[in-house]
Order: C-alpha cells, then structure tokens, then sequence
C-alpha cells in the first residue's frame, strides 16, 4: 500500500499522541489555500510579485524576508508550513514610496513563503519562494 | 569524522566546504568603524589565525550587525544608557554621578575582562564589578547575572570598548586563574564526555547538525542570539554548551566560569570587541 | 527584556517626490500563544498585532501582524513626500495599549 502524506501525518499523529515523536502542528495546503482565496477573492495567478529571503535560514525564529509587487496597494504573506499559515498584511496607502516592505518572521521548518498582491484595480499576483529552516541549535 | 582530516589544512578546506554560508573574507563594519574579525593567532594559540564568530554567521546574521538600528541587541544597550543616568540606592547616586561620562570612563574597560579587583584581591568579571560598585557606592541591591538590568549595563559598558581589541592579561595573579581556564576548556564533561576543544578547537569551521562551528570567541558579549530571541551573557553560553553535553554547568560567577572567561577571553586576544553583537 | 520601547529611523531631510527608507523597530516579546510553560500550560498570546505610519494625519502605511511575525518586529518600508510634517507611529498592542513614537522630517 503506498503511504500517502495523509496516512504519514496520521501515523505522526498517533506517534506524537503517545508523545513518541513531538511532531509540530502544520498548516495544510487546505488553509494556505482558504487563505489566499479569502484575500484574493480567487486563486491568483502566478508572477509579479517579489519575495526576498535566505535560501537557508540562519534560525527559524528570525528569518529576514521582503516582499515588493508594483502598484500593489496590500500584500499578504503566509507561512505555508507553519501551524497556522498568516504572517502579516502590508498596506500601502497614497504616500507609500513604493508597494515594498520588510520584515523578521518565524518559520516552523522548511517550507515556502507565500506573497499575494492586490492591485489598486482589483487584480491580484502570486509568488512562492522556499526557505530552508534547519534545526542547529548548539549552546543552550 | 571524515572531516577531521581537513583541520590540518588551517581551516582553509573547511572554509571551502563550507562557503555557502561562511566568508572568511568577508568585512564587518560597524555604524562604518572597522572590526578586526580575522587575525594571525596570538604566541601560544593552537590556531594559527583567530576568527570572531562573526564570521561563521549567514550573510543575513552577518548584515544585521552593520546597523546599530538592526540589530536588537542594540535596544537593550539603550536601555544601559538609561541605567547609567539613574540613581539607585540608599545612598541615592547614579553610575554617572561618580563615573560621569561612560564613553570616557568604561573606554577600553570590557576589553580586559575578567579583570582583577585590588579591594577585593580575586578575579572579576564585569559583572561583579558592576555589582561591587552598586553594593559598595551605591548601597543599593546587586543585580541578578541574567537580569534585564545586567545585561543592559554589561552591554552598555562593552559598547564602550566596541572597535578596540581584547587585550586580558594572563601572568602575575591572572596565571593561576588562567591555567584553571585552561584546564576547563580542555576537560571532558557530561554523558558526551566532550571538551570545549573538542568542537571548538578541533571542529570549528564544520557543521554541526546545521551550526556552523566558530572558534569560540567570546569577544561580541554579551550578544543576541536568534536562538534566544533576547540578549545573554558569557556565563549563559558556557552554560548551554554544558547542558548540551549533558553534563551539570557550573553556576553564573562562580570561580570556575570566570577562569574560563579569562582563558576563552585570552584564545581571542586581538580581535575587536563587538559588544553587544548578534550571533545565531 | 520587559520594556517595550519602539524606535524609528527616519532621514531628517527628503526631496519631494523621492522615496525614502523607514526602519521601524519595537521590543516586544510577541508572545505566539504555542509555548507551554514549565507545568505544561499554555503561554497566552500577546502579541503587537497592527502597525500604523501616518503622515500629517494621513495613513501612508500599515501592517497587520500574525504571531509569525518574530520577536522585537522589525518592519521596513518606504514613503514619497511632496512637503514637510511629522510622521506619527502607532503599534498596538492584542492587551489594547497603544505604543507610539513621532519623527519630524523636512521635505525640500
């Protein structure tokens, strides 16, 4: 019988019932998908937007990231892997330099970083980037 | 350990292995004041060139450092400067009242901790010189070693040497003190039954699990740590280390600990002090 | 770190019309909500959850912020002026305080 990921996260799921294996919560595509659907009022389709980030990031409590998409007036970002996928939405209002912001954020474990774009005339943009997280930690 | 073998080569192949997350070349500075990060290793050093850990961060953790805005540790140095002004005590004096500017007065004074205490006679850290001086002219209580307000003023103070080189001394009443360091660095401890020497020495430059190994230097403290979210001190970092061997750590001041800082302090002679720096 | 002390760099001068950077930095533990304390309970949530930069009264920017946003948030973005004021920064906190600073910037 072939694993599916369902069946891997239900075994997780049991193990860590036991308290076996401590396996944190992950947001499943399901959410990242209501997500951005409930932003965008659709699935946007990919390209036009930017996402800045490490390819490897140092520790996953502070990961640096930037998002930019040309005449945006909001984006929003989302941690596809984290327990809950929301991160931040930026809003860019008529005295915003350019629809291009920076911030830290907390990623669980690998996974990809999600950026919508909403335009000031109703369209929106995509974009998905991976970032590795790894687990180091030496030093208390 | 394959890599092992690689050591022999001065870190040289290390670095290569490693580049996608490490430049030995690469330049820290500062608010644009330069720091010595890479250094010929003092007489008597096992290594041949000293390395701040600066060097072993992502280009991300490394760019943080550059700008004193970026840098969190850089809120709690305020809130030092802060402290400096504020009068504490019975006998109702601030650090300024008898030190007056701290620019002038703590100038190049973190760069040679631990240092000796004539009244005292016995080694100390910043940390206990801080204390001595709140307890003896202040009359007012000491302050915990991990406390907001320690780390505050021990990053404060550091800021102060920021740029100038560690420069401890090591003979006359330090000697004793140096070679218990020594000793510590080199003993076995814990279920791991590993030395400080064992990753830091002979390792660094490798990866452990995803840390890159630093040569250990203790020359940014105390510093922000992604990994703590928040600011700690030298004695905390010894302590994790410990724990992480599964061995029980000495306690924060104790005697032993500060053997160990002069000892480490002495690996790093030379190189700039980065207080309060920004590591993983 | 139990202070939460925001701090702001903003240029002292601009040209009108040209874009210029503004770092924005609070302390604050942001508190996820998904740590468990030594007994095993849960750590509330309290988080900074809305940035606000207005400039002369007006919104240029703002974030709303999930508890994925790391400790002491940092945020960085960028305004076009055309004159001279003062742009006003308002964090807030899930507890309802309102955390602010101010920085005057002359536009030329």
């Amino acid at each position: 019988m072939e694993m599916t990921r369902r069946d891997i996260f239900a075994l997780g799921a049991g193990l860590a019932a036991v308290g076996l294996i401590n396996l944190p919560a992950e947001a499943d595509e399901g959410m990242v998908k209501e997500a951005i659907e409930k932003f965008a009022g659709g699935m946007p389709s990919a390209g036009g937007v930017e996402i800045g980030a490490p390819e490897i990031a140092e520790n996953g409590n502070t990961v640096p990231i930037e998002v930019a998409a040309a005449g945006a007036t909001s984006i929003l970002i989302l941690a596809a892997g984290n327990p809950n996928p929301g991160v931040a939405t930026f809003n860019f209002g008529k005295l915003a330099g350019e629809s291009r912001a920076s911030t830290r954020i907390r990623l669980a474990r690998t996974q990809d970083v999600v950026a919508v774009a909403k335009m000031s005339d109703g369209s929106t943009a995509m974009a998905r980037r991976e970032v590795k997280v790894t687990i180091g930690g030496c030093g208390g | 350990m394959r890599k092992l073998l690689a050591i022999g080569l001065a870190g040289a192949l290390a670095f290569a292995v490693n580049s996608a997350v490490a430049d030995e070349n690469a330049e820290l500075l500062i608010e644009g004041q330069k720091m010595v990060t890479k250094l010929a290793a003092p007489e008597g050093s096992p290594f041949d060139t000293i390395y701040s850990g600066w060097v072993f961060r992502t280009d991300e953790t490394q760019a943080l450092a550059m700008d004193d805005f970026e840098n969190p540790a850089m809120i709690l140095a305020q809130y030092g400067e802060d402290l400096w002004s504020r009068a504490d005590g019975a006998n109702g004096k601030s650090c300024a009242d008898c030190h007056g500017d701290a620019s002038e007065s703590m100038k190049g004074l973190r760069a040679q901790m631990p240092k000796w205490h004539e009244g005292k006679n016995t080694l100390f850290t910043l940390e206990d010189h801080i204390n001595w001086s709140r307890e003896e002219h202040q009359k007012s209580a000491p302050w915990k070693w991990e406390s907001a307000e320690m780390l505050a003023m021990t990053a404060y103070i550091g800021l102060q040497s920021r740029g100038m080189p560690v420069n401890v001394k090591t003979d006359g009443n330090y000697k004793s003190w140096y070679d218990q360091g020594k000793e510590l660095y080199y003993m076995r401890v814990g279920q791991l039954d590993m030395s400080c020497a064992h990753c830091h020495e002979n390792n660094w430059g490798n990866m452990i699990r995803a840390d890159h190994l630093s040569q250990g230097m203790i020359n940014g403290f105390p510093l922000y740590r992604l990994k703590w979210q928040g600011v700690g001190s030298i004695h905390r970092r010894f302590s994790g280390c410990i724990k992480n061997i599964r061995g029980t750590p000495f306690k924060r001041g104790s005697d032993e600990f500060t053997a160990l800082e002069l000892y480490v302090a002495s690996r790093g002679q030379g190189l700039s002090v980065e207080t309060p720096a920004i590591r993983n | 770190m139990s202070k939460i002390k925001p701090r702001v760099k903003v240029p002292k001068k601009a040209k009108a019309g040209e874009a210029v950077t503004i770092k924005t930095l609070i302390s604050h533990p942001m508190e996820s909500g998904q740590r468990k304390d030594k007994q095993g309970k849960i750590i509330p949530r309290k988080i900074i959850n809305k940035f606000v930069a207005t400039f002369n009264g007006e919104e240029a920017f703002s974030a709303t912020i999930e508890p994925a946003v790391a400790a002491n948030p940092y945020i960085e973005f960028s305004v076009k002026l055309a004159e001279s004021g003062t742009i006003q920064f308002d964090w807030t906190d899930d507890d309802g305080s309102v955390y602010s600073a101010k920085k005057k910037i002359a536009v030329s």
